[in-house]
């Protein structure tokens, strides 16, 4: 069996170039890849494209807005380009308002699905999402059953950043209640896959197969999270 | 004449909870929709569904006793109860546009006598956020809408027409504001209770919209 795990956090992203896209889950907070992260923040790449939820919070925690603050991500794709409230300026709002920083902002349940769409082999697909909005100007319509659909295209990474519970070796990924949004769709639309794992990585054969939510051949690289990392 | 009041945050809140029926699938969006899970009725079952995939979770956890993995939409620590599911990202939102919502409630900047409404973006301000609110809005059985009747300033948020870019056309069912309960029809906001002490051409005097008053206009009513 090949051997996925990584020692350190900063061994694991060593080679992530600049210029790649990459998949960054977690949802108010949880199941965020923290640590691999601040590697990333640390190895420097520049250029980079980030698809998240959102473009990073005002809290001092490690997110994607870490990237964005530090001037290396050119481009993010998210469900929120703005904060809910106008009084929550973060680092992305400040850069995107002064043009330093693109984006392109996408409907959460669309972003979901055009991830599970670039993991699943389909070409595109039509939902009824943003019908009507100017979100869907410039975009292909199509009636089916009587109501309007617009479509959209898959949404593929180069590299996804992931935050799981439990693994094996074989990369068999478990995740535990809500944790688990955005992780099992990013770990299957990225090219290559890289995991921070919260308890010890076990021997394959251990953890129920019934009860896997991403299978290990879609896993690349794991690395457990190390005492003094990042654990919120 | 009955002194005026205009209503709380969590009475209106409530108000619109009282509509839930049993057995409902209910997604509440950020800020102040989160109040319809204050108000609780043990003659009725009701699911609580959130974006990041939970459906039928419980109460807002007690300090000392969150579970750091478990999360509502707005990011507050929430209690497991029996029965509880946890989904990834695209089962949570294959809910959402497949219609196992029976209702989300959210908040608006503006809504219209058709039903539209705004809740994403201000154009004055570069970027938007939209969250769920889009797929919810063109995906749940009915959207109700919790906001106030003005802006702070005095200015008309229930409109003939959104003035701001819209979440989605026609979908508005219900809205309550400080001032009053509204459905709305194909003929326009019909208002049906009134805040305490409220006379319906008060309102109508603070609203943009024509509004229709119901043959059955009474005060507000609260569970005793």
């Amino acid at each position: 069996m090949k051997n996925k795990i990584y020692e350190t956090m900063d061994a694991a992203v060593a080679d992530i170039p600049d210029g790649v896209t990459i998949l960054s889950p977690g949802f108010s907070g949880v199941g965020v890849p923290r640590n691999l992260i601040a590697a990333l923040n640390r190895q420097g790449a520049k250029g980079l494209t980030g698809v998240s939820n959102n473009a990073g919070t005002i809290d001092e925690n490690v997110d994607i807005g870490t990237l964005v603050e530090a001037g290396q991500m050119k481009k993010m794709i998210c469900a929120f380009t703005a904060s809910t409230h106008p009084s929550q300026v973060t680092p992305f709002t400040r850069m995107y308002n002064n043009d330093e920083i693109e984006a392109e902002l996408v409907p959460q349940g669309t972003l979901a699905e055009r991830l599970r769409c670039a993991a699943a082999g389909i070409g595109g697909f039509y939902t009824p999402t943003s019908v009507g909005t100017e979100l869907a100007e410039g975009k292909e319509h199509r009636e089916f059953n009587g109501r309007m659909h617009v479509l959209e295209l898959p949404l593929p990474g180069d590299y996804g950043l992931i935050r799981c519970w439990k693994a094996d070796t074989a990369g068999n990924l478990v995740f535990r209640l809500t944790q688990r949004n955005f992780n099992p769709l990013m770990a299957m639309a990225a090219t290559v896959t890289i995991v921070e794992v919260e308890e010890e990585i076990v021997e394959a054969g251990e953890l129920d197969p019934d009860l896997i939510h991403v299978a290990g051949i879609y896993v690349d690289r794991m690395v457990r999270i190390p005492v003094g990392g990042i654990w919120v | 004449m009955a002194e005026k009041v205009k209503l709380e945050r969590q009475a209106m809140c409530d108000r619109l909870a009282m509509e839930f029926q049993d057995g409902w699938i209910v997604n509440l969006g950020v800020g102040m929709p989160t109040l319809c899970s204050n108000y609780s009725d043990s003659s009725r079952e009701i699911i609580n569904h959130a974006e990041n995939g939970v459906v039928g979770y419980g109460p807002l956890a007690k300090e000392g006793e969150e579970d750091r993995h478990l999360v509502n939409a707005g990011g507050q620590k929430v209690t497991p109860l029996p029965g509880m599911a946890c989904v990834h990202h695209a089962d949570s939102f294959m809910m959402i546009r497949g219609g196992m919502i029976d209702v989300t409630v959210m908040g608006a900047y503006e809504v219209a006598e058709n039903g539209d409404f705004a809740n994403w973006r201000i154009p004055s301000r570069k970027g938007g956020g939209i969250g769920g609110a889009m797929d919810l809005a063109a995906g749940a059985k009915r959207v109700f809408i919790a906001m106030e009747h003005n802006t702070r300033d005095g200015g008309h948020k229930l409109l003939n027409k959104c003035t701001l870019p819209i979440t989605a056309p026609g979908v508005v069912k219900m809205l309550v504001t400080d001032l009053g309960l509204f459905e709305i029809t194909s003929e326009g906001f019909k208002l049906i209770e009134h805040a305490p002490g409220w006379s319906a051409e008060e309102i109508q005097e603070l609203t943009e919209a024509k509004l229709i008053i119901s043959d059955g206009l009474k005060e507000f009513r609260f569970r005793s």
